[in-house]
């Protein structure tokens, strides 16, 4: 804390920490959906995290109350900039969710590339033959590395 | 002196509006960073004669406002950072990227373009914490919407895992920013410089560790780093270019930054230089096993993450000032060659090294702009990424002790491997028989495209040329780094120390 006055209460403490704790269970599930609640509810609690890394007291306006019991006013500002941000991060996340089920019919995040090349390799026994420029029986990478059959649905049906 | 930051947002908003009108809005977004660029080159020399240049922006003193501070590792990161994003706005408009093709059907490429130049600029200049941030925010909002471009599915899947990641360290840099000013009182770096020394060790350890963790994901530094080979090279070329090229740089020059400014002193020498070889190393191993060019070029990118935060983790004048260098000629270097693989994929359908072959025959200028970068990039003498390297290998050894010796070593046999890698590529895409992806009817290269490729291409050979002076910038601003006193008493001049 800054000089005197109240320190943070307890309560505001939990909840930053519940906030982030929960937050972060939910960044590590697979569905955008999930992802982006994860983001809200941590973003949510470091915002209060920088709430509370001022001064609390009266509003900060001179003249509303004696010099010395005023709160701190910078974190208010920084915390209003950060909601404008994790809201516009937020819409967008929400866009691409979206348009991941849009395209797929499904908002989650599928294993990249390399991790579907070793699973096919470790399945089949093959070594990798990157060294010998495409000699090997994965010469066409297109027909080997064919994206996972994923369920499309028509437009209109609901995403559960 | 805020013009770079200015222009380009400036620049952003008129373009949008002639998004119907492409000649006028690419003229707009050319003529925007050629500002830039003449502003920054006006800088450097600036820094360069009289030390720091300040303002306050809005008329606010120091400690109270927000300022911008161009001290020479500022303007120097500016000046490439601008000459590199001017090459590669060219290069987009040869290929029409931002017009209506299939890939991006939409003319938002200049305004979010510019945004992100202006988000680059802001974080070079930024002398507070909280702009650093907002300057970091800036950047990746825009690179949100360059990566998802077109929104296919590939481009959907690996932009989430992107998008995640990026939010995610920046929630671990806001929170340390709450953190840092809860402990101080202040978010203004040079007043931040005074204070946190007088801190608690343990506090100013997990303040320093805090901000680390959140640069090191953006910087894509080896436990952090798996988000980036994933996400990069289903962007555009232009694109992918200016990621690999400025974004993890960013990173850098923040590590750089707090690093020297606020937490001297090399408390944690030991673990930069742990995490500092597992990047080198891994990161080659990685580029080691790929069949595609523009993953292993991300993950030579990685790799070479790590000799900049040997640099800095040796901490002493030579190795920053060996870590500068090396961020210039990397930003330089790692961006022509994914130029270059855009290139190979504009002419020959395929970046994948399985379907590629006889290039040199076939496209014998994409040959040698290929060659010199990729020889550039492995560190064969003369060239830049073998001065730069020698440098810090230098200044390793002159460290002494045992894990600097290591560090030395791994940066040796990473450069051999990049060697090996660039070696590869060249084998098996340009030297060997034509195969059937290369053996299509030829596709005439826009000119703008290979024009701009040129002069990425000579702007890395003039780092080779120019390397004695830059060298002697280098040095300059690593010793003002290692002062800390030109910076402080710059931003505020009555009560530096």
């Amino acid at each position: 804390m800054t000089g005197g006055g109240a320190g943070p209460t307890l309560v505001l403490v939990v909840a930053v920490g519940v906030l982030v704790a929960s937050g972060v269970s939910l960044l590590l599930e697979r569905s955008l959906t999930r992802i982006l609640l994860g983001v809200i509810l941590l973003s949510n609690g470091v915002n209060l995290l920088i709430l509370l890394s001022g001064r609390s007291g009266a509003a900060p306006v001179v003249g509303a109350a004696p010099g010395g019991t005023l709160s701190d006013a910078l974190p208010q500002a920084m915390v209003l900039t950060a909601i404008v941000i994790t809201f516009g991060f937020t819409a967008f996340l929400l866009a691409v969710s979206y348009r991941s089920w849009y395209l797929t019919g499904d908002d989650e995040v599928p294993d990249d590339i390399e991790d579907r090349q070793i699973v096919r390799q470790a399945e089949r026994n093959e070594v990798t033959t990157a060294d010998l420029g495409g000699e090997g029986p994965d010469a066409d990478p297109e027909q080997v590395d064919p994206e996972p059959p994923r369920r499309r649905p028509r437009r209109g049906d609901g995403p559960g | 002196m805020p013009l770079p930051v200015v222009v380009p947002l400036l620049g952003a908003a008129l373009t949008l509006l002639l998004s119907n009108r492409p000649w006028l809005q690419r003229s707009v977004s050319v003529a925007c960073l050629c500002t830039t660029l003449a502003v920054a080159v006006a800088l450097l020399v600036q820094a360069y004669r009289h030390g720091p240049v300040v303002v306050q922006v809005g008329g606010w003193p120091a400690p109270v406002g927000i300022v911008l501070v161009a001290d020479q590792l500022a303007a120097l990161m500016l000046v490439v950072s601008s000459a590199v994003t001017l090459c590669v706005l060219l290069y987009s408009v040869g290929q029409g990227q931002g017009e209506t093709r299939e890939t991006a059907p939409l003319t938002i490429y200049h305004p979010t373009y510019l945004v992100l130049t202006a988000g680059v600029t802001n974080a070079f200049l930024a002398g507070d914490l909280f702009n650093l941030y907002v300057g970091f925010e800036i950047l990746l909002a825009a690179s949100f919407v360059l990566i998802t471009l077109g929104g296919t599915e590939t481009r959907i899947r690996t932009g989430s895992t992107y998008v995640v990641v990026s939010i995610l360290s920046s929630m671990i840099f806001l929170a340390a920013v709450g953190l840092v000013y809860a402990a101080t009182g202040t978010l203004n770096l040079a007043q931040l410089a005074q204070r946190l020394d007088g801190l608690p060790d343990g506090v100013r350890l997990s303040l320093q560790l805090m901000l680390l963790l959140a640069f090191g994901v953006k910087a894509a530094v080896f436990p952090l780093s798996a988000w980036l080979p994933d996400s990069y090279p289903t962007a555009p070329a232009p694109v992918t270019a200016v990621f690999a090229g400025l974004l993890t740089k960013v990173g850098v020059y923040a590590i750089i930054r707090i690093e020297t400014l606020l937490f001297p002193g090399g408390q944690v020498a030991g673990l930069l230089m742990v995490v500092a070889g597992l990047t080198m190393v891994i990161g080659i191993l990685g580029a080691v096993a790929q069949s595609d060019m523009k993953r292993l070029f991300s993950f030579t990118l990685v790799s070479h993450i790590g000799y900049m935060i040997f640099g800095v983790a040796l901490s002493t004048v030579a190795g920053l000032s060996g870590a500068i260098f090396y961020v210039v000629h990397h930003i330089t270097i790692q961006t022509t060659l994914f130029l270059v693989a855009g290139l190979v994929e504009e002419r020959a359908g395929s970046t994948d090294l399985r379907r590629l072959g006889g290039l040199a025959q076939v496209a014998p200028l994409l040959g040698v702009l290929f060659f010199v970068p990729a020889m550039n990039l492995a560190g064969v003498p003369p060239f830049s990424g073998f001065l730069g390297k020698l440098g810090l290998l230098q200044a390793g050894v002159a460290a002494g002790g045992p894990l600097p010796g290591v560090l030395v070593a791994a940066g040796a046999a990473t450069s051999l491997l990049t060697l090996y890698v660039a070696s590869r590529v060249w084998n098996i895409a340009f030297w060997r028989a034509p195969r059937l992806a290369t053996a299509q009817p030829a596709v005439r290269l826009p000119a703008l495209m290979v024009g701009a490729t040129v002069a990425l291409v000579v702007f890395g050979l003039v780092l080779t040329v120019a390397a004695g002076p830059l060298f002697d910038v280098t040095a300059d601003a690593a010793a003002d780094l290692r002062q800390r006193t030109p910076y402080v008493r710059a931003v505020l001049p009555d009560d530096a120390p």
